[in-house]
């Protein structure tokens, strides 16, 4: 099948970027999106090109880190997929695709496809985690979950922090990525001990790193690759009103 | 050179005890004089330099990724082994410890093994404290199954995303430690190089893969803990950034390898599809709990799979080794499926792959069952393939894997560079020839969690007086000009082929010679045809844009180079081991019905090599392994 690319270059951040046209043929529908760019570097290169640079890794789905803007949608056409697991079967003969990358204010272009989204990491760093050291832990059979809490716990959990969330969202918001973290925390009893630092001190990082309001449109969990639930979202408000609450007690 | 292993003394099961009780503690008013370096960010990394800090050390960690979480312990999926024994079938450490040395045929050492398994039950606490959502029983109990090479059930698994969830446990107390200032995060930065000072390594060269820019970092001491070198076959179940150049160029400092040539290959990925592809992902190993797998009777069939009766179906597994059936550990998995492909029984449009069948699972347990256990493995396989696995069998092919092979490590896991430790998958040690499923994230964590944080602690106490070291020394100005020099080589050669031209037609040579099967004249033609493609390369590769800026095929032109000269001492490994041992199988070495035939008069020892320069050929130096708990018997599935 043939492809015609229209795809986001920009040499790095300071830069303006541009959008420039390539043309691909004789591709195998069962290429990954991926291999596709791999095949039109390998055609950049031996022309003398630079290589479009974009960010993957694993090539499994759960790393996440590739992710870019595929026909001005997150991950592209399917549901709950990331980039490296879309397939050239999911388009036409022909079709021309719009690749750009994640557009978001805290999640800088750093050149190309490549974006910075070490905000994420700054949001963990604030509170996403269970204060224990190496060593302190009881036998793992003295903290009793429930099958349903610990299957619960996982939906959240899986959250593979792409930033397909945030960079679908009209807002540039993180709500879906820090919910999830607090939501699986917080629904294990391990993780209830710092339930109102936690959330306050996530909801506070994530503000700071210019990450916009959620306003309830859900487009979020339609584009995340997890299926991460906007159910997530209405924990966080509950449990950040809570924590305000009872900080001011 | 004599390889001090340094095995405490007492017995087995006091051995780790013993050591520390003895080692030497450094006082916490002393730590933050002291500065260590961790290159890696997956289980073995994260946990270590989380732990380091916790403890008050100053940690600087290192990985190229764009962030800690996303190292490839994240792509495990089946589960973590711990000799817990809440199943009450029978499960103990000393099980563990044997079925662990039996599975890597007797090829690594028993102190280490006996450890792992030891470790394994606080690695369950620690995990579960730190909130990984493990599989429960309704009661609230852990749950757990069984796995390849083992008849107990002892793998605790949260769903098939097991290696996510633990690097996430460990991931999150690395953030909190950056969070605390305790550790340093250096992310999207590549180690290009070691630098010793007197004999000891201080300290480490980096390129910022983001602006391109070299910089110098110097610490007391450096942890390797970068993963394997798997991805040197170019198709394999491993990361596309996954590579083996940090452990690579602290052996040419002069830490030995070990045991290079054992590298796994799984049975149970996804068949290779065409030319154009990049990668072959691994579908878990757990699903050989229900899946059944099986090839047609008749060669070259063209009958779809669910129109193929059950009597003209055959089960090499459970025919060939019916006491372990379909749970065969990987490498007598892998093998028998290479025989039944090669003997023209092979299915798929390539006729390379063999069925995994869950139709007899489903109907006992029912579909929603089976959805719970592996429906994400099922959700993958779809949108790889197109094909509903619940509707026919599963297609699956053997792929390179897991690196047993690695920097050698004594009982500390330091290597033969003082001040250098290899923690995880960038060491040789635990796993012997072949690796048990369910094994690499354990054997990852507890290098991480509870081992080095002693071990390192018990050189750094020897390091109090040290003072800072300075990154501004002949020595760092040396290991950073070579860095420089290279790249700028590189660039230069301008070339007409790609670098993954190369890699590619590496991993090639590697499959066909250097794979699943191995013999005397074709190691000896992949290592000619090895010097002549790394002489192509350097007269050929083309390197597009500059060395100071963001340039990924400059990364990439790196890693292939030094996978030339690893691909080579993996040849070199292969040919000197006249035996057949797990993941090795020499052709010559064979029952007349295809089993591995191993030699213990003459190869019970680890082979560890030493660089000797440019174009001459590695030194081997042997260390013996004593087994004084298990005699080595004949390593039997049936």
């Amino acid at each position: 099948m043939d492809l015609h690319l229209k795809i986001w270059r920009q040499k790095d951040r300071q830069s303006e970027g541009q959008l420039v046209n390539y043309n691909l043929t004789e591709l195998n529908p069962h290429m990954s999106f991926l291999e596709m760019l791999d095949i039109l570097n390998e055609k950049l290169i031996v022309e003398g090109d630079e290589p479009v640079e974009f960010d993957h890794d694993c090539r499994e789905g759960i790393c996440g880190q590739c992710g870019m803007m595929i026909n001005g949608i997150a991950h592209g056409p399917l549901e709950h997929t990331t980039t490296c697991q879309l397939h050239l079967r999911s388009f036409k003969d022909g079709e021309t695709v719009l690749i750009e990358p994640f557009r978001a204010e805290a999640f800088p272009v750093k050149r190309d496809l490549k974006v910075d989204r070490s905000a994420f990491d700054r949001i963990i760093s604030s509170g996403g985690f269970v204060s224990v050291n190496t060593g302190q832990a009881p036998d793992a059979t003295a903290i009793a979950v429930t099958h349903q809490t610990a299957e619960e716990a996982f939906d959240s959990a899986a959250c593979i922090g792409c930033g397909a969330c945030v960079a679908t969202c009209k807002n540039g918001s993180a709500a879906l990525f820090t919910s999830a973290k607090v939501t699986h925390l917080v629904l294990l009893p391990q993780g209830k001990e710092e339930r109102s630092h936690r959330v306050l001190n996530m909801v506070k990082q994530m503000d700071a790193e210019a990450f916009g309001h959620c306003s309830n449109t859900e487009a979020c969990e339609v584009e995340c690759p997890q299926g991460i639930s906007v159910l997530n979202i209405a924990r966080m408000n509950y449990e950040y009103n809570r924590a305000l609450f009872f900080r001011k007690l | 050179m004599i390889l001090n292993s340094k095995i405490p003394e007492g017995p087995l099961e006091k051995k780790w005890e013993n050591y520390k009780k003895t080692a030497k503690l450094v006082n916490p008013a002393n730590r933050k004089k002291l500065e260590v370096i961790v290159v890696g960010t997956g289980l073995a990394g994260s946990s270590v330099a989380a732990s380091l800090g916790e403890m008050g050390y100053n940690v600087k960690s290192f990985c190229f990724q764009d962030s800690p979480r996303r190292a490839h312990s994240v792509a495990a999926q089946g589960g973590v082994n711990a000799a817990k024994n809440y199943k009450n079938d029978g499960d103990s450490i000393y099980r563990m410890f044997a079925d662990t040395l039996k599975g890597g045929d007797f090829r690594a050492r028993e102190a280490n093994v006996y450890r792992m398994a030891e470790c394994s039950l606080n690695l369950i606490d620690q995990a579960v404290a730190q909130g990984v959502p493990f599989g429960r029983e309704y009661g609230g109990y852990l749950n757990n199954r069984s796995f390849g090479g083992v008849q107990v059930s002892r793998t605790f698994y949260a769903r098939g995303q097991t290696g996510q969830q633990l690097l996430l446990g460990a991931y999150q107390a690395l953030m909190r430690q950056v969070g605390k200032k305790s550790v340093q995060l250096f992310s999207r930065h590549e180690m290009l190089d070691l630098v010793l000072v007197d004999g000891k390594a201080r300290g480490i060269v980096v390129r910022n893969l983001d602006t391109g820019e070299i910089e110098r970092h110097a610490a007391h001491a450096v942890i390797l803990a970068t993963g394997g070198y798997g991805k040197i076959y170019y198709l394999s179940t491993l990361a596309m950034g996954c590579n083996g150049s940090a452990i690579w160029r602290a052996h040419k400092k002069g830490a030995l390898m070990a045991s290079p040539s054992w590298i796994q290959v799984h049975p149970t990925s996804l068949p290779q599809s065409g030319d154009y592809q990049s990668k072959l992902t691994l579908m878990s190993e757990s699903l050989r709990n229900d899946g059944r797998i099986w090839v047609p009777l008749n060669e070259n069939e063209t009958r779809k799979a669910n129109d193929i009766p059950e009597n003209e179906r055959d089960y090499y597994l459970e025919r060939r080794y019916p006491a372990f059936g379909n749970l065969a550990p990987r490498d007598i998995s892998s093998r028998a499926a290479k025989e039944r492909i090669d003997a023209g029984f092979g299915i798929g449009p390539l006729k390379n792959a063999v069925y995994l069948d869950f139709s007899k699972a489903i109907k006992e347990q029912g579909k929603e069952k089976i959805q719970e256990k592996y429906g994400n493995l099922f959700d993958m396989y779809l949108k790889i393939t197109g094909y509903d696995a619940y509707q026919e069998p599963m297609m699956i092919s053997p792929s390179a894997h897991f690196s047993m092979g690695g920097l050698w490590v004594d009982y500390e896991l330091m290597t033969t560079i003082p001040g250098l430790f290899a923690l995880g998958e960038a060491n040789f040690a635990d796993h012997g020839a072949n690796r048990l499923g369910a094994n690499s994230l354990l054997q990852a964590s507890v290098d991480g969690y509870f081992i080095a944080p002693y071990t390192i602690a018990n050189y750094l106490s020897q390091e109090i007086h040290t003072g800072k070291i300075s990154t501004d020394t002949p020595e760092f100005d040396k290991a950073e000009s070579n860095i420089k020099q290279q790249i700028e080589d590189f660039i230069r050669i301008n070339g007409t082929k790609t670098v993954d031209y190369f890699h590619k037609t590496l991993g090639k040579l590697l499959y066909d010679y250097c794979g699943l099967a191995r013999n005397e004249e074709g190691l000896k033609y992949a290592i000619g045809e090895i010097k002549k493609l790394k002489q192509e390369f350097y007269r050929d590769v083309k390197v597009s844009g500059k060395g100071n800026t963001m340039n990924t095929e400059l990364e990439k032109a790196g890693r292939v180079a030094d996978y030339f000269e690893i691909g080579e001492l993996m040849c070199y490994d292969a040919l000197t081991r006249n035996e057949s041992c797990g993941a090795h199988f020499r052709e010559e070495f064979q029952t007349p019905d295809g089993e591995a035939v191993r030699n213990d008069a003459e190869f019970q020892f680890i082979s560890a090599w030493a660089w000797a320069g440019e174009n001459n050929e590695p030194e081997l130096i042997k260390e013996p392994l004593v087994f004084e708990e298990i005699q080595p018997t004949v390593r039997s599935y049936k």
